[in-house]
């Protein structure tokens, strides 16, 4: 058995390989989180709409994605994109629009749960004070929708995290991309593996512990 | 795009190892299948076993449920299946000859499936009134025998439901495998893709197959929840 050996990790080395990649996962999952959100909260109010019209599209987007896997879906923007355009994008841009059509429908059925958690009573008083469905919806039920699936949409942000280390089908630059050229340069990708699970670990774990707290902070309050 | 031309024939098109496209596609519908199911297995097995630890009257025992857990459900499922596959084999050496790359990444799969199957058999489990466990205890059942034959009969047909999406995540989940050379459904896209430059058409019977493969769970898992189902019990109807 080769001895681990983790000298491979010096602070320039780790500057210059790794930090640079978990910068990119991490505007990663912010921009499609941010952007989740907002389409998934377009989709969820559209599902709810009661109309035909719009109920059926958002309902094939959201089941559509949810059935078929990550890694197609970004080999699929990668794809498609381009010959759209008819120039190529980069790697990180492609990941980027892929993550947030994709965590869209994850969000999206966060927000559903979250908008028909609120008692029938909120919208039939915001109906009789006279305010439209939008104002509705933006005044009353989604101020409330949002505190409640706060801890959900956290957990899901985590997930998204972990999930962006899938850019590996692609060959994008993210946080396990940086582990994995700095162990190949270096001769050393067992010691990066093990490094590439540490960092994603304590990111992850510090995050559900924080989550933790805030749902229970919210449950007393309620 | 309205001027793409279609070319399905791809399909039938020969890869040069004397086999079409279509050919390669469904041997690579079959791994993702099997890296799948096996991993089932194992999630089923270790997800179960440490979803009742977590509940049993032990503090030991607990924490070492709870470590599980977090342990498997705070790395991506993609570095998990890197551990087994390439770092395990480098500490173990014995790896690398008696145990095929395959079943490395069935164990891979299946241990991060595991700590989620386990996280729904304690609610499972934790939905049940004490009553139950203590009737058990009243009869003279034993601690085991009264997970065998009161509280898990039940808890599994509560958690039947959430349990039929994890079997969904984990056919989809196995997608991963296409990082350490499984011949699966992404790998063959990937590589058809490259050969063929006919990715429209090759993404598509992919994907066809990967929508086919989730609602053929779903409703295999439907058709389990059927059989099970109770008269008189949760969501036994009449």
């Amino acid at each position: 058995m080769n001895h681990l050996d983790f000298s491979v990790y010096s602070f320039d080395l780790f500057r210059s390989y790794v930090l640079s990649g978990l910068a990119f996962s991490l505007e990663l999952t912010a921009i499609a989180m941010v952007g989740g959100i907002l389409i998934g909260t377009v989709l969820a109010m559209m599902r709810l709409s009661g109309i035909k019209l719009l109920e059926v599209p958002a309902r094939i987007y959201v089941d559509g994605l949810r059935s078929i896997p990550l890694v197609m879906v970004i080999l699929w923007v990668y794809l498609l994109i381009p010959l759209f355009l008819g120039k190529p994008i980069g790697k990180e841009i492609s990941a980027i629009i892929t993550f947030t059509i994709f965590e869209a429908a994850y969000y999206s059925e966060i927000m559903r749960a979250g908008i028909q958690s609120i008692p029938r009573g909120q919208v039939f008083a915001g109906q009789a004070i006279g305010l439209t469905y939008g104002q509705n919806m933006r005044h009353v039920i989604l101020p409330q929708a949002f505190r409640n699936m706060l801890p959900v949409l956290l957990t899901q942000t985590i997930v998204l995290f972990q999930d962006t280390s899938l850019v590996y089908a692609i060959g994008a630059y993210d946080l396990l991309h940086g582990f994995e050229v700095l162990g190949k340069n270096y001769g050393r990708p067992v010691e990066t593996y093990i490094g590439a699970a540490v960092v994603y670990f304590v990111i992850c774990f510090s995050l559900s512990a924080v989550v933790k707290r805030l749902q229970k902070k919210i449950a007393i309050i309620r | 795009m309205s001027s793409y031309q279609w070319n399905w024939q791809i399909f039938m098109q020969d890869t040069g190892a004397g086999e079409t496209y279509l050919h390669w596609m469904m041997s690579a519908w079959g791994w993702t299948l099997s890296v799948a199911a096996l991993g089932w297995v194992v999630a089923l097995i270790f997800g179960s076993l440490i979803g009742v630890l977590r509940t049993v009257p032990n503090k030991g025992l607990q924490m070492f449920g709870n470590a599980w857990v977090e342990l498997f459900r705070n790395i991506p499922v993609l570095v998990q299946v890197f551990l087994w596959y390439h770092v395990l084999p480098e500490l173990i050496p014995v790896l690398k000859t008696a145990v095929p790359g395959f079943l490395l990444v069935v164990f891979a799969l299946g241990f991060f499936t595991s700590a989620r199957v386990a996280e729904q058999v304690r609610a499972g489990i934790q939905s049940l009134p004490r009553g139950q466990m203590m009737a058990g205890s009243a009869m003279g059942l034993t601690v085991p025998q009264t997970y065998r034959y009161v509280i898990l009969p039940m808890a599994f047909r509560i958690i039947l439901p959430p349990l039929t999406s994890e079997a969904m995540n984990i056919v989809k989940n196995s997608s991963v495998a296409f990082a350490v050379s499984i011949a699966e459904m992404i790998q063959f896209a990937m590589q058809a893709q490259e050969e063929t430059s006919r990715g429209i058409e090759i993404y598509m019977g992919v994907t066809g197959l990967y929508i086919v493969s989730a609602f053929a769970v779903n409703r295999l898992m439907a058709f389990i929840e059927a059989r099970v189902r109770l008269p008189g019990y949760v969501g036994g109807g009449k």
